[in-house]
């Protein structure tokens, strides 16, 4: 089993939640999450004041997939979350070793 | 109108413009808890709210007495705690009692009462946000008695309550009180923020200025629109009688001038500052509302406008130079628009008048006491004021720690917060656990939510 964790842009979220759906995902948890990267921040100002955003929002998915679904997620995040400037997130894999379903104590790809 | 009509008709006009002026106390609330830190709305919300009940009781103690009494040029002497003689609502001649200052309006004495007490909690809810986010709770309270019971009733007694402003021999003129309310809750407002110093962080060693964001522009606006509608009590209700041409006029004056004032602080804060600045248009038509309040009854439609326009580019030009060359902290802008206002609105009597305005050709003499009325009130607050503060800095303190500071007055001052943690508290029962039937168990709670 591995674990997707993407940054992405928060207007996109539904887009990528859609796209994940339909190569069958059937749960994810969402993340507000501030952060930075190549796109830098942006100034605000405020009664006459400017100040530097650095952390813009963005939002974190996780999700975790039986093995053989892998490339099949990371290509539909990755298509629907693109606009192709800076700021539109990364993807992260990270294997998972266990997984437990609390209401009924399955465990492993049962429990996804 | 028979006396007795006339008298009814005159008190549920008094009675339901004070209701509006009342309710002015939810508009300041909503503006300085949306222009200050979520860490501190607690605080802000708190002080808002029993500021009107310390007046309350503030005002019937000495305040109202100290003002309308009767006594000399400089203080009214007589009427505490509403006692005294008094036939209201009979009028001039007729009038026997103790607040002969009153005895132009034809109200029983319980109305009069209550319409003061709203404009003294008004000038008394301005201190509020000049020193929000960093004040000591129970100083704010010391000092919101003081100014009740003690600074504005002086300073309305002298314009108001017969006083040795009223005797000049152009007396000075504020009709609903640029300077009365206004202006003497802006000095003690800027006495306080100097006095008190800026929020930690606001001003760097290097000179750089570090801008504060109020948490909430929806709530601000919110507030701002109730202070606008409040005005309509405040400036038409100060006729304190259903006088229908008078009380007409005065609401669209008072209306224009906030007009004015919104667009111009919009098109300055546009010109100055690229962008049009939600904060700077909520002050701009406040600074129009407070500026045509001397003159409401006194200046044509077209002063009006006039006046409210010049309210709005002062507002953003004093917000910018107290901020960022004065250096003195006012997180929402309550100097900018109550006493720099308070002032310009008190001289635009003088200057607009359509009896007597020097720009209509009545000569310097009303102008010339306008003058003489802001300096002295403006001495007077600011000399006491600052008495005040500094006696509180020795003895209670006025500034909260430096660290209580950083972490919000919500959990220093009150112990509670405005925006809790969305986690539930802790939860004793585990009941899917211990049953051994997750399944069935689960059912009826998924149908139910």
């Amino acid at each position: 089993m591995k674990k997707i964790e993407s940054i992405i842009r928060p207007h996109l979220l539904d887009a990528v939640k859609n796209a994940l759906q339909e190569i069958g995902v059937v749960g994810l948890t969402v993340t507000e999450v501030k952060g930075f990267g190549r796109q830098k921040g942006h100034t605000e100002t405020y009664r006459g004041s400017e100040y530097k955003i650095d952390f813009l929002p963005k939002v974190k998915i996780e999700v975790v997939i039986p093995e053989e679904m892998l490339d099949l997620a990371i290509d539909a995040i990755q298509k629907t979350a693109r606009t192709g400037k800076f700021g539109d997130g990364k993807i992260f894999v990270l294997p998972v070793e266990e997984v437990v379903r609390i209401r009924t104590g399955e465990r492993g790809e049962l429990a996804l | 109108m028979d006396g007795d009509a006339r008298v009814i008709v005159d008190t549920l006009w008094v009675v339901i413009a004070a209701c509006l002026v009342f309710f002015m106390n939810a508009g300041f609330a909503m503006l300085e808890t949306g222009l200050c830190q979520a860490k501190n709305a607690v605080n802000v919300l708190a002080k808002n709210f029993v500021v009107f009940a310390v007046s309350s009781i503030a005002f019937w103690v000495v305040g109202f007495g100290l003002m309308y009494g009767d006594g000399n040029g400089f203080a009214g002497l007589t009427g505490w705690f509403l006692h005294g003689a008094d036939n209201s609502p009979a009028t001039g001649e007729a009038y026997t009692g103790i607040f002969s200052a009153l005895n132009w309006t034809g109200v029983p004495l319980d109305a009069k009462f209550f319409f003061q007490l709203v404009f003294a909690g008004t000038a008394a809810t301005i201190v509020s946000g000049a020193v929000a986010e960093r004040i000591k709770f129970i100083s704010f309270i010391v000092f919101s008695f003081v100014l009740v019971a003690v600074i504005y009733p002086v300073g309305g007694h002298w314009a108001w309550g017969g006083g040795w402003l009223a005797q000049l021999s152009t007396p000075f003129a504020d009709f609903a009180g640029s300077t009365v309310v206004h202006s003497i809750g802006g000095w003690a407002a800027l006495t306080g923020a100097l006095i008190l110093g800026p929020r930690l962080g606001k001003y760097g060693k290097d000179g750089s200025i570090r801008p504060v964001p109020g948490h909430n522009m929806s709530l601000a606006t919110l507030g701002t629109l109730i202070l606008w509608l409040g005005w309509f009590g405040f400036n038409p209700g100060s006729t304190m009688a259903a006088d229908a041409a008078m009380i007409t006029k005065v609401a669209l004056n008072t209306n224009m001038a906030a007009a004015a004032g919104c667009l111009l602080a919009t098109a300055t804060s546009w010109i100055v500052l690229k962008k049009p600045d939600l904060s700077m248009i909520l002050n701009g038509t406040l600074a129009g509302l407070v500026a045509i309040t001397a003159g409401c009854n006194a200046v044509g439609l077209a002063s009006a406008v006039i006046i409210g326009a010049v309210a709005g580019v002062l507002v953003v030009v004093a917000v910018i130079v107290i901020d960022q060359k004065a250096k003195i902290d006012d997180p929402v802008g309550a100097i900018s628009v109550h006493l720099v206002n308070g002032v310009w609105g008190t001289l635009a009597v003088g200057l607009f008048a359509s009896e007597g305005g020097l720009f209509l050709g009545g000569g310097v003499a009303r102008t010339v006491s306008q003058i003489i009325g802001i300096a002295a009130i403006g001495a007077l607050v600011g000399a006491v004021s600052s008495a005040v503060w500094l006696l509180l800095k020795l003895t209670l303190g006025i500034r909260v720690s430096e660290e209580e500071e950083f972490e919000g007055l919500d959990t220093g001052e009150h112990g509670m917060e405005a925006y809790p943690s969305p986690l539930p508290p802790p939860f004793e029962a585990a009941p899917a656990a211990t049953t051994g039937n997750a399944m069935l168990e689960a059912q009826p709670r998924a149908a139910n939510g």
